[in-house]
């Protein structure tokens, strides 16, 4: 037991040292915000395509209402934040437009398929959760795909970038944001069971929890916390040590992605995050005395649906701008009016995918189980 | 098949595929030039953001 947990607080500081002597103090700093996200998301048991499904089928909304009070939290410090220092942080705002919502609706149906949205992927995947490491695979070249595409699909028509802000000024944009928040929560106590309302202790950790930790993100990393970008930029890594030339590729050529990929991904504030997110998952896991059961054996078509469902979570999360992190979570609570259009389509989508599963994902017999 | 795939056996996948794809990575970049590194907070630097996020384009 010892040694085990030692070498978990080596692997986890190791990592965290490793990034902060190559790549500076910022970068460190990076990975011991997402080895934060990692331990909250996997230890304390916050999620969002499980409280997403829970609503529907268990008329359970307390891990739905958790997120919404995250997002507030977020929002009021972050709102006044962007307000007063627009020149050093930047907030999560894309725009609205059909490849956008479509693309929300399918990573939406996708991440009831996997059991794992953007962060949750990576977290299932570093606590040894079979499912999520194939779902992983597919998010990487998904998203990498999607970026490839992003031109085509953003060409279908968008609207300008559009945020509350900019409606309403930073004051009433922020009060807009709580109402908004405000009616989802109502709707949701409306949907829930009685019992299944009010979130346990745990999870109102976590939501605050999780809160400072997004805020840390923007505070060192100047940007909110994001999670497909840098997935992507993993996948076009990859491309490239293949010979792919990127540079002939209207989203790569471009300036700063460009610089991305030229410099090592120990300087992507997103890669950053999302290694240690996966790192501190995996530091849970290994931690508690119990490691728990694999997930359900599938049978082998069915882990091939899962790497085609991976390969669409990241491909649509590329062309939604953003996943339930970058989109979701950081659009909202910062101000993006594409945050609030993801909601609705991504909802809709996960409404649809809770019915696909169980037509797609088919538990194995034990003679022919894989897992 | 069920044993040699446990929790702890496919995290540690996860770790070495993650592992891998920074050492392809800096195999082709090399190590980031630590005399050009950011400030450790973006808040209070005075410089604009320069990452690139899910919602750029």
């Amino acid at each position: 037991m010892f040694l085990r947990r030692a070498s978990v607080l080596l692997v986890a500081l190791g990592f965290t040292l490793f990034a902060f002597v190559m790549a500076g103090p910022r970068a460190g700093l990076l990975v011991m915000v997402g080895l934060g996200f990692g331990l909250v998301l996997e230890g304390l048991r916050f999620g969002f395509a499980g409280p997403w499904r829970m609503i529907v089928t268990d008329r359970d909304g307390r891990g739905l209402l958790a997120q919404l009070i995250a997002i507030a939290l977020v929002a009021v410090v972050a709102f006044p934040l962007l307000a007063a220092n627009a020149g050093e942080l930047a907030p999560a705002h894309a725009p609205v437009g059909i490849g956008m919502i479509l693309g929300a609706f399918v990573f939406g149906a996708m991440m009831q398929l996997v059991m794992g949205c953007g962060s949750g992927t990576l977290v299932n995947a570093g606590s040894g959760n079979l499912v999520g490491l194939i779902a992983l695979a597919g998010f990487i070249g998904g998203s990498f795909a999607g970026s490839l595409h992003l031109g085509w699909w953003t060409a279908l028509g968008s609207l300008p970038v559009y945020s509350l802000q900019g409606f309403f000024g930073a004051n009433l944009g922020l009060i807009v944001t709580l109402a908004g928040l405000a009616l989802v929560a109502g709707l949701t106590l409306a949907r829930a069971a009685p019992g299944k309302r009010m979130p346990p202790r745990r999870l109102w950790i976590a939501a605050a929890l999780i809160a400072a930790l997004a805020l840390a993100n923007l505070v060192i990393a100047g940007q909110p916390w994001g999670i497909v970008y840098g997935l992507g930029l993993w996948g076009a890594k990859i491309a490239q040590a293949g010979g792919m030339d990127l540079g002939a590729t209207a989203f790569w050529a471009a300036e700063g992605n460009a610089t991305r990929l030229t410099e090592s991904i120990l300087t992507d504030v997103t890669s950053l995050t999302n290694i240690g997110l996966l790192i501190g998952a995996f530091a849970v896991m290994r931690w508690r005395a119990d490691p728990g059961a694999q997930t359900q054996a599938l049978t082998l078509a069915s882990y091939g649906a899962v790497l085609a469902a991976g390969l669409i979570l990241g491909y649509s999360a590329r062309m939604a701008f953003g996943c339930n992190v970058g989109a979701f979570f950081s659009g909202i609570s910062t101000g993006s009016l594409h945050g609030w259009v993801w909601l609705l389509a991504a909802f809709a989508g996960s409404s649809f995918g809770i019915r696909l599963r169980p037509v797609l994902l088919r538990p194995a017999s034990v003679k022919g189980a894989y897992a | 098949m069920s044993a040699r795939l446990s929790r702890p056996i496919v995290a540690l996948l996860a770790l070495a595929m993650m592992t891998a794809i920074l050492a392809l990575d800096l195999a082709s970049t090399g190590a980031p030039d630590l005399f050009t590194a950011p400030p450790a907070f973006a808040l209070g630097s005075g410089a604009a953001p320069t990452g690139a996020h899910c919602t750029g384009s």
